[in-house]
């Protein structure tokens, strides 16, 4: 592995705290994903993906934007593997460099108004720097 | 018994029908829910990243509240918090485990705090009011309170993900809970149970991709209409808007669909204990529920 993808594994190791050597690509975790359809890299391939270091397929891909944190695969991986961290992680690189993944005056009034506050703080922790 | 509690942000607006629902349910059952002085908000995410502890300062000072509470006697030897919003639930009790499993995160935040807060000395519980009424009240007790048994009444529980996942800080089997099932039951529902009742409503989602939680929200009510639920019985502000609200999405993306109302479990505790109709604040949830509590006999028109 080339020095520049075995930093990026590492990133995402200490961003995330897990360890993905463990990781079997059973798939359990994207059978679970209850929006690994509006994805286009599926999680287990997102595991693999890290694995191998390949940080700009896996910065480039939205599946981390469409993650729902809902702990499902959490609950289900077999070896343990937490992809909600992984995904927290990976949003987080991103984040960090002040590339916020939505934008508030992109959202109609209308829908502002309508929202609960729940709503726009949890989605704006999740998506803005 | 008095014990404190923190609302949350949404409790105290859009989703003031749960907040006066319980707070009035729980008076029927000898709780009085005291709020939290000065309680800010939680942030409504676990912060996940390892590195990251700033994020932890505000569901932490909810914290030094409740040690407050007891210093200064508000409170008498209870360093429990009662949480209603799941997700403020959830933060509260990750943020608390986070610090508590290793001392020089508690130790960092107690140092930035310093000038501001008491340290955070590691000694209270985060717990969900659903955990209260099964192990402090007592299904038994809640049976004996009902006045108007919800007979008839066919209630599909909901609990989303977040009072279950992960499975640390959930407050039942993450697969086959069933606490509210009890809690209905003793209310004297008849419960449905659904495939869907721990399958995400799509959640914070819902702000910038509002069709692709319109689809998870139809696939949930289908399943618990097609099993003859009448309505459903949620226990989070966020799942609420998400299945209630966002029916209007669903109807306009499938014409076909019938809408069914969405309550909190402690509206239908208010109608079960025979509480006033105003503490269910029905005039917050989208869709109305009153025509199918007149049909039920459980409310007069």
């Amino acid at each position: 592995m080339a020095l520049r993808d075995q930093k990026f594994l590492e990133k995402v190791k200490e961003l995330s705290g897990e360890d993905l050597s463990s990781c079997m690509q059973c798939g359990l975790c994207s059978g679970s994903c209850p929006a690994v359809g509006q994805m286009d890299i599926t999680p287990r391939m997102l595991v693999r993906l890290i694995q191998l270091g390949h940080e700009k397929e896996v910065l480039d891909s939205k599946t981390m934007w469409i993650c729902l944190s809902c702990f499902t695969c959490v609950a289900r991986c077999p070896r343990k593997i937490d992809f909600a961290k992984l995904g927290e992680a990976l949003r987080q690189i991103r984040l960090r460099k002040g590339l916020d993944h939505i934008h508030i005056s992109e959202i109609p009034k209308e829908e502002l108004k309508r929202l609960p506050q729940i709503a726009l703080v949890s989605c704006f922790r999740k998506f803005t720097s | 018994m008095k014990i404190p509690y923190y609302p949350g942000c949404t409790l105290k607006t859009v989703g003031k029908n749960f907040e006066t629902s319980a707070i009035e349910s729980a008076k029927v059952l000898g709780v009085e829910l005291v709020e939290l002085p000065r309680w800010n908000c939680c942030g409504a995410v676990f912060s996940m990243t390892t590195d990251d502890l700033m994020h932890q300062i505000a569901p932490i000072r909810n914290l030094i509240r409740v040690q407050e509470m007891n210093e200064k006697g508000i409170v008498k030897d209870e360093y429990r918090v009662v949480v209603l919003c799941s997700m403020c639930f959830n933060t509260l009790k990750r943020s608390n485990l986070f610090v508590k499993e290793a001392k020089e995160r508690l130790e960092k935040i107690n140092t930035f705090l310093t000038d501001t807060e008491e340290p955070y000395q590691g000694n209270v519980e985060v717990i969900h009011f659903l955990e209260l009424l099964k192990n402090d009240v007592g299904f038994e007790k809640i049976k004996e309170k009902v006045r108007n048994p919800l007979k008839n009444l066919k209630v599909a529980p909901y609990y989303g993900c977040l009072l279950l996942r992960p499975e640390e800080v959930g407050i039942d089997n993450p697969q086959s809970p069933k606490i509210l099932e009890n809690l209905l039951e003793a209310l004297g529902a008849t419960v449905i149970n659904t495939q869907f009742k721990t399958r995400c409503c799509g959640s914070y989602q819902t702000v910038n991709r509002k069709e692709l939680v319109a689809e998870l929200a139809f696939d949930i009510l289908n399943q618990a209409k097609m099993n003859g639920a009448e309505c459903i019985a949620s226990s989070c502000p966020l799942c609420t808007f998400n299945l209630d609200t966002r029916q209007e999405e669903i109807k306009k993306a499938h014409p076909e669909f019938e809408m069914i109302p969405v309550f909190y479990f402690t509206q239908l505790m208010v109608l079960a204990f025979g509480l006033k109709e105003e503490c269910c604040r029905f005039d917050l949830n989208y869709v109305n529920p009153k025509p199918l509590l007149i049909e039920k006999n459980l409310l007069k028109t």
